[in-house]
């Protein structure tokens, strides 16, 4: 089983700059070989777009930002950081709307958190993650291990659940998973828990019985309290392309979904996915995991983001 | 989203209406919107611009088929070439080395690899009749062993005993230790997810594959990544050595074009696709039907097949039209011989009929076969195109020529003239009488779309007008026709309402 070895506390920007930096880099390499040679002409710009493709953004708004950046500028002499400076500037203000800090409102007790996405995307980790970060701002947490589907997915919370002092919910592996929701709020409310976080099996949004099953839970948790569940935060992988659109799109019909947390920055992926999702759906984006530890999840910043991308970080 | 793609790509290729064969510029502009999807299904950029210049240069002077569009074309001359790069052989898995053959599973994080360990490990064992062991070498996922040693429960495959506080390669050694101690046959090294920049994580995997020296090292990947599917493919194939790709969640909506990028970068097999949660969700890979979601234009390509098929119907309607008119020369009669060949030969058409198994002995007994077909499309090959449009001038000389040119003798020659002098009459006899509608109105229909074919009556009528009677359409001397009766013998067993068979053109019909 695990050793993780508790990493040394570092600054804000290293942890960041260390987690975006390779995705920087061969963004900034790209961005630099075409500038440095040519002026912004439509070729250069097209090669831009490419850039823009390669990191997931997609063709539509890959288009949008070479088309705003090459606004006014055609033919002109431009040096690389500029260049650098104006797709951050529109990364960031597409970015900046929906660069939401997850907020836990104490009005409510407990403060319900609904973890969904699909298979892999790695929402147990994440709440494991989360577990930790808020034991140690002092809150008192439930885990509800709704996950009855996969194979250990009961045992992995509660290691987490041990790591975190956080007392878990479960039932057996097969369980109906909108009973184990039930417990949980039942069971949070009697220990006076400020946050239950419920886990659910990862589910393909084309599978119509799962989704279903999902809105199954959703109903039951709002039958028990009808505030929740107060926050939906929907878990995506970085190196998930196109199809994380659709994702967004059905999981947020079916569940509810408030939020976006994605994970797994720390590979070669960039998740350039977000800009577009941000553009088509503007749902918030609360956190990103740049890192196996728990503080390796953050707070989402348009701003950092966007210069990561840019290559400016 | 993709509805508006597939509107786009309507709008644009609806555009390109010329027929003739392509040129740049039809396909260019197809190609634009090809790039497109094929970026909006996730395949890596790079990967998109090396297959379209490949398919760019191969699509460039094709012949549009009549009655779709340029545009269409291009789309179909997509489709194929994805087939042919995605692989289309399906390769399985290789388990031919001395037992145990191990076999190491590796890729990032949450791509399914303990799922898929077990759904390959049962599925050697059920179908393979293996005995296979599962180890997880995952030391770093909380519950990750236990999740495998609940689904080799599940799946009723041995699993490694877990040993607290091993090394990925300390486990991989006592995995083959145990298996060679167990007489097992394959097992199976199920790895942590890792990020491919994660350097020590990477020099692991490489040193559990240098220790175990497995024959198959199989990369797990989504079929939802995007274009960091080459990344990954790339850095796991430099590190480890792949020898196949398993995508795992083909039952999602993702349109999968990561299969590509890795089939291209690597060059390695995808042998398998992981398409649901149950254990037996494991699936042989399919270009086929992987090619058709990548690109996202099946009812295109469909068209266009569809097309090519109808070609021979307005052919057929054509000749048919000729027929009405009294026409019918050489080409025509190559023309009906390449249909029946299609058709499935003199067999396949017999097949067809009811009632007709008996006559189906008898020509097989007068060697009636498709060989025939082929020698006598050879000879009319042979001949020249005016020879074709007016048999009269075939005189001693052309006959040898073309007995030459078509490796048959002079007396085949003859035979395939006297053949179709007498098939031209009853042509000309049943136009002649038929007139404006009458019965041959049904052979027409019956040679061209097949839709519905003659009425019974029709038939009927049509059976008393033709000479030697039904079947008449197939002269006497049919070659090899050493059968009785008017029509190459077929005549007795022939069912009534077989219009002459040269011109049945509806395959679709029993």
């Amino acid at each position: 089983m695990s050793e993780t070895n508790p990493p040394e506390k570092t600054g804000f920007w290293r942890r960041l700059t260390s987690g975006l930096a390779r995705t920087a880099t061969s963004l900034t390499q790209g961005i630099t070989d075409l500038v440095t040679k040519r002026k912004l002409d439509a070729a250069t710009l097209e090669e831009l777009e490419d850039v823009l493709i390669r990191a997931d953004l997609g063709t539509a708004t890959s288009a949008r930002i070479v088309e705003a950046v090459g606004r006014g500028r055609h033919d002109k002499m431009i040096e690389p950081d500029e260049v650098k400076g104006l797709i951050a500037a529109e990364v960031e203000q597409i970015l900046t709307p929906v660069a939401r800090p997850l907020v836990i409102d104490t009005a409510h007790k407990p403060y319900v958190v609904l973890m969904v996405g699909v298979n892999g995307s790695g929402k147990t980790t994440t709440i494991g993650k989360l577990a930790a970060q808020w034991k140690a701002e002092g809150l008192k947490l439930t885990l509800a291990a709704g996950d009855t589907f996969r194979a250990a997915a009961i045992e992995q919370l509660k290691v987490w659940g041990a790591r975190t002092g956080a007392h878990v919910v479960a039932r057996e592996q097969g369980a109906d998973a909108a009973g184990v929701a039930h417990d949980a709020i039942t069971e949070a409310r009697v220990n006076g828990s400020d946050v239950l976080m419920i886990d659910t099996a990862g589910r393909l949004q084309n599978r119509a019985e799962l989704m279903a099953e999902l809105e199954k839970v959703v109903r039951v948790i709002k039958k028990l309290e009808p505030t929740a569940p107060h926050a939906v935060l929907l878990v995506l992988d970085a190196t998930v392309g196109q199809n994380a659109l659709t994702q967004v799109e059905v999981f947020t019909r079916m569940a509810g979904v408030t939020g976006l947390v994605m994970t797994k920055l720390d590979g070669t992926a960039r998740g350039g996915i977000l800009v577009a999702i941000a553009e088509k759906h503007g749902l918030p984006v609360h956190l990103i995991g740049v890192g196996e530890a728990a503080e390796d999840l953050q707070p989402f910043s348009a701003r950092d983001f966007a210069r990561a991308i840019a290559g400016l970080a | 989203m993709f509805d508006s793609l597939s509107d786009r790509l309507g709008g644009i290729l609806d555009k390109l209406k010329r027929r003739g064969a392509l040129t740049e510029a039809d396909v260019g502009e197809a190609m634009r919107e090809v790039r497109r999807a094929l970026i909006e299904a996730d395949v890596a950029l790079d990967v998109v611009r090396a297959f379209t210049d490949k398919v760019r240069t191969r699509a460039v002077g094709v012949e549009v088929i009549k009655s779709v569009t340029p545009g269409q074309m291009v789309v179909k001359i997509v489709h194929d070439a994805l087939v042919e790069t995605l692989g289309s052989d399906a390769e399985p898995i290789d388990l031919n080395a001395p037992a145990p053959v191990a076999i190491l599973m590796v890729g990032l994080q949450g791509s399914g690899k303990t799922t898929t360990t077990a759904k390959i490990a049962k599925r050697l064992t059920e179908r393979g009749k293996r005995r296979v062991l599962m180890a997880s070498l995952d030391t770093r996922r909380p519950a990750a062993m236990e999740q495998l040693a609940t689904l080799g429960t599940q799946v009723e495959v041995n699993t490694l005993p877990i040993v607290p506080g091993q090394s990925a390669v300390q486990i991989a050694k006592r995995a083959m230790d145990a298996a060679r101690f167990g007489n097992y046959d394959v097992v199976m090294l199920d790895t942590a997810g890792r990020v491919t920049l994660d350097e020590a994580l990477m020099a692991e995997v490489a040193e559990v594959r240098a220790a175990t020296n497995p024959h198959e090292v199989l990369l797990v990947a989504d079929s939802l990544t995007g274009q960091d599917a080459v990344n990954t493919a790339k850095a796991f194939d430099s590190r480890v050595t792949l020898t196949g790709i398993v995508l795992t969640r083909a039952d999602g909506d993702g349109r999968g074009g990561a299969a590509l990028s890795m089939r291209a970068v690597t060059g390695k097999p995808i042998k398998l696709l992981g398409t649901g949660e149950k254990m037996d969700a494991l699936e042989d890979f399919d270009p086929q039907r992987v090619a058709g979601r990548i690109l996202g234009m099946g009812d295109v390509v469909a068209l266009v097949e569809k097309a090519a098929e109808n070609i021979d119907i307005e052919k057929a309607r054509a000749t048919a039209e000729r027929m009405r008119k009294g026409v019918f020369d050489l080409e025509d009669l190559r023309d009906q011989l390449t249909q029946m060949q299609k058709m499935g030969g003199m067999g396949g058409l017999m097949g067809m009929l009811p009632g007709v198994a008996k006559v189906k002995n008898q020509i097989a007994a007068a060697n009636l076969d498709d060989k025939v077909f082929k020698r006598q499309t050879a000879i009319i090959g042979s001949m020249t195109r005016k020879e074709r449009r007016n048999p009269k001038l075939l005189d001693a000389s052309r006959k040898r020529r073309i007995a030459a040119g078509s490796g048959t003798k002079v007396e085949e020659i003859n035979r395939l003239i006297k053949m179709h002098r007498q098939m031209a009459d009853v042509m000309k006899a049943m136009g002649g009488a038929a007139g404006k509608r009458g019965p041959l109105a049904g052979l027409a229909s019956m040679m061209g779309m097949g839709a519905g074919g003659p009425s019974p009556e029709a038939l009927q009528q049509m059976a008393e007008k033709m000479p030697g009677g039904l079947g008449g359409g197939l002269p006497p001397n049919f070659p090899g026709g050493k059968l009785p009766g008017g029509m190459p013998g077929l005549g007795g067993g022939m069912p009534k309402g077989f219009p002459g068979l040269p011109g049945l053109g509806g395959s679709k019909k029993k």
